[in-house]
């Protein structure tokens, strides 16, 4: 079972952080899953522009195939606007219809202020619907202060809830495989 | 508070910072030109001095519209120019400059100035100079935090040994010259959120913050986080000093000060931001609990009292040439903070 | 006043289509507007890394500042994954959080079926208000059967154009008026 985490942030290392925990979590809990993180940074994935995947650059194409083919996944948010980047969701752009169908899809959010936290409610879960994802019911939400200056994640409740997360997307994701995907 | 050369039983520092700029009058849409521009800052400085103001920082912006790119160079020159006002950076982009040259160009200012030059090491707003000087943007937190890590070391050890990610190790480097008391102050400057003033309260580093705007209040809850953090980290925040940094103007009434200062305001924030000071916000810097510090001599030491008592902080610097404002109404500015404002803030902050 | 239209996707021609209206109809009842149309699929756009506006070059520069010059904006939008599509989005990463303070921002909405309606108000609407727009409440929502060849076949979707450059123009002009009072009473 592969369990993917993005991190959709072009700036800074929060997000990818965030996520990253949470491959470290799923791990620890499940020593056989596989991870792989897939941070938006290291890639220069193109906009979506209507033709095939294969007229697309090579990181496009490997970021699309990596996140469409994953068993699940975690996605990471900083806030923008409100909202979610645009890098992030080009990423959704290049996905097929359905793509998530039977799979879990957790969601964690990284922000400067607790005023966003109900971003990822109204603005990431509804694409993440409608795309079939399952979405788990704890979700995470990283203040920018619940970080040291080593960029690690102090806050014990979060870290807590970063286990959470993880611990329900397995379960979820168990009872899930098997299902017919059509 | 002794180490950052600050005596708090005086009361709270007044100081004036310059960002540099160099934006037309936009009353005549005339501009001076940039030799002049940096002659007058020089020559603030000497005033600022003579009426008993304690500290004068000149910034770097590498960009359109700004005079003061070789910051520390101006600063040399003032030094030279003033005898015992307190100068230093504000900021120096720490980011994009090599640590160990600016060690030694501050320490040699020290040396000038007979032991009177801060650095204030801040991460930039703008990206232009990131390019300019050769630094990748995507780099932006890691260049900043390795070397401001980096000045610190330089200004604690005089024998350095470092390595990092951005620049070739040092080995045994011995950096010279050292200042005339052995360091220099060093604070970070801080923007407007509580976790960067949480970065300074880690390292435990005075902090310098810029309250461009809005109610006191908001800066009071990032002030308490850096404390909080420092605390927290093993410092005690009594012994770490805090400045915060502003839109300052004073005339005889507060309407004059207002009629004045607002097409200045506005018209730098055009020209170095792209949108305006709404005159809706202005019209609340009337307000005591605004921290722009706009009016009346009468009605700035309030606010500035005010200020000091949510705050408790030890220094306050005072932007009031921005957006081109003429050389005689600095000079105005300079005689009412010299008989009104500072002897009345000092009667009130002093310890007895 | 100074109107821009921004088309919002680089796939497909419905929003274009539409914009291209709209584009009409400004210039047939407001020969005096400046308008501007942005067709995102004519420009080379890079995605935000949170710089100030100013310092974009190119085509990302050209398109931000004459979005931020405008006194209002026509938002033309697909429907991607039940809300805007990246392009759009990256648009709004580009520019200040307060970018729309004192804009009317008004919107028009392409998409394949109905069921997408209320994807502008729980999508869109929210990052307009977040930074600070004015928002002409109805919008123009127009669906694949509206059009054939390139072009609008449903009447009924020019007469809403036609309402919203009306009340566009409208909000703008009230709020400037209001702000401009306002301002006169100010002593500085």
């Amino acid at each position: 079972m592969k369990l993917v985490g993005v991190s959709g942030s072009l700036i800074g290392s929060k997000t990818s952080k965030a996520v990253f925990e949470v491959l470290q979590a799923a791990k620890a809990i499940d020593p056989s899953i596989e991870i792989e993180l897939i941070d938006l940074k290291d890639y220069e994935v193109e906009f979506v522009k209507g033709t095939p995947l294969s007229y697309y650059n090579n990181d496009t194409v490997k970021v699309v195939n990596t996140v469409s083919t994953a068993d699940f996944l975690v996605i990471g948010t900083p806030i923008y606007q409100a909202s979610i980047p645009g890098a992030l969701k080009n990423l959704f752009d290049h996905m097929p219809m359905d793509v998530f169908k039977n799979k879990v899809t957790g969601m964690i959010t990284t922000a400067g202020t607790d005023k966003h936290f109900l971003v990822q409610e109204f603005q990431l879960k509804p694409i993440l619907t409608y795309l079939k994802g399952v979405v788990p019911s704890a979700n995470v939400f990283v203040h920018n202060n619940d970080f040291n200056e080593n960029n690690e994640i102090t806050n014990p409740e979060v870290n807590n809830r970063i286990r959470l997360l993880a611990d329900e997307m397995i379960f979820l994701q168990k009872s899930l495989s098997g299902r017919d995907k059509n | 508070m002794e180490k950052y050369r600050i005596d708090t039983s005086k009361g709270l520092e007044f100081g004036l910072y310059t960002l540099g700029d160099h934006i037309p009058d936009p009353k005549t849409g005339k501009r001076i030109s940039a030799q002049q521009r940096i002659k007058e800052i020089i020559e603030l400085a000497q005033h600022a001095e003579q009426a008993g103001i304690d500290f004068f920082s000149v910034g770097e912006s590498h960009q359109d519209y700004f005079v003061t790119q070789a910051h520390s160079v101006v600063l040399s020159a003032i030094a030279q120019a003033t005898k015992n006002i307190k100068i230093g950076s504000s900021s120096t982009i720490i980011s994009t400059s090599d640590p160990v040259r600016v060690y030694e160009d501050f320490a040699t200012i020290d040396l000038i100035s007979d032991g009177r030059a801060e650095i204030i090491a801040g991460r930039a707003s703008r990206v232009g100079l990131y390019h300019l000087l050769g630094y990748n943007l995507s780099d932006y937190e890691a260049l900043f935090e390795e070397k401001f890590d980096l000045l610190l070391k330089i200004n604690e050890e005089e024998i350095v040994n470092w390595s990092g990610n951005y620049r070739e190790p040092l080995k045994n480097a011995e950096i010279l010259p050292r200042p005339k008391n052995g360091s220099l102050p060093i604070w970070r400057a801080v923007g407007g959120t509580s976790s960067s003033a949480m970065k300074a309260g880690y390292a435990g580093v005075p902090m310098m913050l810029a309250a461009l705007g809005g109610p006191a209040g908001i800066y009071k809850n990032i002030i308490e986080a850096y404390r909080e953090t420092a605390r927290n980290n093993g410092f005690d925040p009594s012994a770490l000093p805090v400045g915060t940094t502003g839109f300052f103007f004073a005339a005889e009434t507060s309407q004059e000060a207002m009629r004045e200062m607002y097409p200045y305001i506005n018209e730098g924030m055009v020209l170095t931001n792209g949108q305006g000071f709404p005159k809706q916000a202005f019209a609340q810097a009337a307000d005591k609990r605004s921290v722009i510090n706009v009016g009346s001599s009468q009605q700035i030491i309030e606010k500035i009292l005010y200020q000091y008592e949510l705050f408790g902080h030890q220094r306050y610097l005072a932007q009031m040439d921005f957006g081109g404002m003429p050389f005689d109404r600095l000079m105005k500015n300079i005689e009412i903070i010299g008989t009104e404002i500072l002897p009345a803030i000092r009667k009130y902050t002093a310890k007895k | 006043m100074k109107i821009v239209g921004i088309s919002g996707s680089i796939v497909g021609s419905k929003t274009r289509t539409a914009m291209n209206c709209l584009s009409r109809e400004i210039s047939e009842k407001l020969p005096e507007a400046q308008f501007t149309l942005i067709d995102l699929a004519e420009y080379n756009l890079q995605f935000s890394d949170g710089r100030n506006y100013l310092e974009y070059e190119g085509d990302t520069g050209y398109v931000t500042k004459t979005i931020m010059e405008a006194d209002a904006l026509v938002i033309g939008t697909p429907i991607f994954q039940a809300s805007i599509p990246a392009t759009l989005k990256n648009i709004f990463d580009l520019l200040p959080v307060s970018a729309f303070r004192d804009k009317v921002v008004s919107i028009l909405v392409t998409a394949g079926s109905a069921k997408h309606y209320l994807v502008v108000e729980q999508q869109l609407k929210p990052i307009v208000s977040y930074m600070k727009g004015q928002i002409v409440q109805t919008y123009v929502f127009i669906e694949e059967k509206d059009f054939h060849n390139k072009q609008i076949v449903n009447d009924d979707v020019l007469f809403r154009i036609e309402r919203l450059v009306e009340d566009t123009v409208l909000l703008t002009e009230t709020l400037t008026k209001l702000r401009e009072e306002k301002e006169a009473k100010y002593d500085f």
